[in-house]
């Protein structure tokens, strides 16, 4: 870690050696010296909360680590073990490819039906726009662990709202069976949930970020293609959309990210990290690390660092879109 | 011809209306079936036949999450205490602390400006998920070498919050510090004001609209957090926050969706009133300067 040299000691000079070129080197060196003792309080705590777990998180999946290190026992070097075992175990090519396929699934809905949404709520006269807005902030403000729960509920194996209208409903639409169908056991049944979930909660987002950037695209310009006979399709990909490129590049940047994280949602909806059948990589590795007997923060570390690897390779995009701002400036 | 034109922009209409109707209910349902299944009585809730709307209203659920009988030995109002503690205390913290760094990046020139930047903008992309167990571990042994608790305790969840708050609180903030005009300054400075005068009496007013909104992103981001809090405290029924102990109803022995659905909706009502006072906000602070305007 490169750890940031603290701001020299300003030794103070006694008053009657002080000449006017030295005061004013005093007060040149203080003005240097502000903006380093005002970043050292968010500089101290960012070093020792999160750049010195994330050095740490190296270090353990690189050395074996368990209970027995904990409680202080010398770690030992195990030459990439972890990562051996990692990238050479089937179990967690399945949770890489389950957690790829859930989070693109997620990403494509969210995209599709908040650009959907931004295209109505722009069209839409202004009481239906705020109506339909206040009812998508609803959704959005949810808080993640009420959203799981009540999705939990809808969906719940006897007294859940889903299974009494399928099993309402007549059997040539929806088949039969439906009485206490349990919807969190499989992946086939539960992934579909937690896309449900994750997709409610995250298409206002992208909807009202859509509607301020079409509020921002001069209206001359669809003027322009509809003299040249151009429909709503091809109006959309002729103007709307080269015109919203960065934003929808940014938007989905920023999807793939927080999808790839998804936590609680699965938490809930799976009751829990011990089926090791629905896991994706956050759940995995809480698992490895919190949930089995003994916990292995070694591997955990090891799969935490691809994750980690994975994500900020992804953000770059983001990263050198507001490193471009930056230089602007 | 005239009259097919305006069939088709009658039905484009229907469709439109009807298009919003079904996001409305899409977004609507299931926060109303919170408050449906948090305000029916018991005996309408276990029910193979559950119906649409509530046949009666009854407050019960709220009344015995209020009371504490629903665990024995836990009570709302601590989990509420809690959660309050850690989030304000947090917020306020990582806003204070923020903001010097934000004058510090908006307002001077100086050799690690750059690389103090680019450090926030990447660390505020590693996933807290994929850290859990290197904070875990080194919570731990940081309260043993300082001899007291720091997982099992509100303190090591409190310094997390504050650390992950403040990188987005101090880009957020520095974009306000930076909006300020220079020559307002400048004429205090004229004046013969202080370095510290100019700051509370000039620089704090213009920027505290600002200061505060970030804080109120930070706050539901805190109010909300579920995993940092479940990993430090499952131990410690005591200092549970309110979303642990949302899992927690909800992970006893048999669940009682009612008491579940009514502890919801009292953690969703203070985010709802926050998120309509800074909707505006949140929307352009993700996605600054990716709409030109």
């Amino acid at each position: 870690m490169t750890k940031v040299e603290g701001p020299p000691a300003v030794v103070p000079e006694p008053p009657e050696e002080r000449s006017r070129a030295a005061a004013r080197l005093t007060v040149h060196r203080r003005r240097r010296l502000t903006p380093y003792l005002l970043i050292l309080p968010a500089l101290t705590i960012l070093a020792l909360v999160l750049l010195w777990p994330i050095l740490q998180m190296l270090w353990m999946s690189l050395h074996s680590y368990g209970l027995q290190q904990l409680q202080g026992q010398q770690a030992e070097w195990n030459s990439f073990a972890h990562y051996l075992d990692v990238l050479t175990d089937e179990r967690f090519w399945e949770i890489f490819r389950n957690t790829i396929v859930v989070c693109l699934a997620m990403v494509a809905l969210t995209m599709l039906l908040g650009t959907l949404v931004g295209l109505l709520l722009h069209k839409l006269p202004n009481w239906a726009s705020t109506v339909l807005g206040l009812g998508l902030m609803l959704a959005w403000a949810t808080p993640v662990i009420s959203a799981a729960i009540v999705h939990r509920w809808l969906f719940d194996t006897r007294y859940g709202l889903v299974n009494a209208v399928l099993g309402a409903l007549p059997d040539w639409l929806v088949g039969g069976g439906w009485q206490d169908f349990n919807w969190f056991n499989s992946p086939v049944t539960l992934f579909p949930i937690l896309v449900v979930t994750v997709v409610w909660q995250s298409f206002p987002f992208v909807a009202i970020s859509v509607l301020a950037g079409l509020k921002s695209i001069p209206g001359d310009l669809y003027e322009a293609v509809r003299i040249d006979g151009a429909g709503a399709w091809k109006s959309f990909w002729n103007v709307t959309f080269p015109m919203l490129r960065p934003l929808f590049a940014l938007l989905l940047v920023l999807q793939i990210i927080w999808d790839f994280r998804i936590f609680t949602q699965l938490f809930i909806l799976a009751g829990g990290v011990s089926n090791r059948d629905v896991a994706l990589i956050p759940t995995y590795i809480y698992q490895l690390g919190f949930a089995s007997t003994p916990p292995n923060y070694g591997m955990g570390s090891a799969i935490a660092v691809i994750m980690t690897v994975l994500v900020l390779a992804i953000s770059a995009y983001y990263l050198r879109v507001m490193i471009h701002q930056e230089e602007a400036r | 011809m005239n009259n097919r034109y305006r069939v088709r922009r009658i039905l484009g209409r229907a469709g439109m209306y009807a298009a919003a109707l079904a996001v409305l209910l899409f977004a609507v349902f299931p926060v109303y079936w919170v408050l449906a299944t948090a305000l029916r009585p018991t005996g309408e809730i276990f029910t193979r036949e559950p119906t649409l709307f509530p046949g009666e209203l009854t407050l019960e659920h709220f009344e015995r999450v209020l009371s504490g009988v629903l665990i024995p030995g836990t009570s709302f109002w601590s989990f509420l205490t809690n959660s309050l503690v850690v989030t304000v205390g947090s917020v306020t913290v990582a806003a204070l602390v923020s903001l010097l760094a934000a004058v510090a990046v908006a307002r001077f020139r100086f050799s690690l400006r750059g690389a103090f930047i680019l450090m926030l903008m990447v660390i505020q992309m590693v996933p807290v998920e994929a850290l859990i167990i290197s904070l875990f571990v080194n919570f731990f042994h940081l309260g043993r070498t300082l001899d007291m608790e720091l997982v099992n305790n509100l303190s090591g969840v409190f310094v997390v919050y504050v650390a992950v708050a403040l990188p987005i609180t101090i880009l957020m903030v520095r974009n306000f510090v930076a909006a300020v005009p220079k020559s307002l300054e400048e004429a205090a400075a004229i004046d013969g004001a202080s370095g510290w005068t100019i700051f509370w009496r000039i620089l704090m007013p213009l920027v505290a609209p600002g200061l505060g909104a970030a804080s109120i992103f930070a706050f539901i981001t805190a109010w909300n957090e579920f995993l940092v809090a479940f990993t430090f405290l499952q131990n410690n029924t005591g200092a549970y926050t309110l979303p642990i102990s949302l899992q927690y109803y909800f992970g006893a022995v048999s669940v009682e969706w009612g008491s579940v659905m009514a502890a919801s909706t009292l953690l969703t009502v203070p985010v709802m009133i926050f998120f309509l006072l800074v909707q505006r906000r949140m929307v352009s602070g993700l996605t600054m300067g990716a709409v030109k305007g």
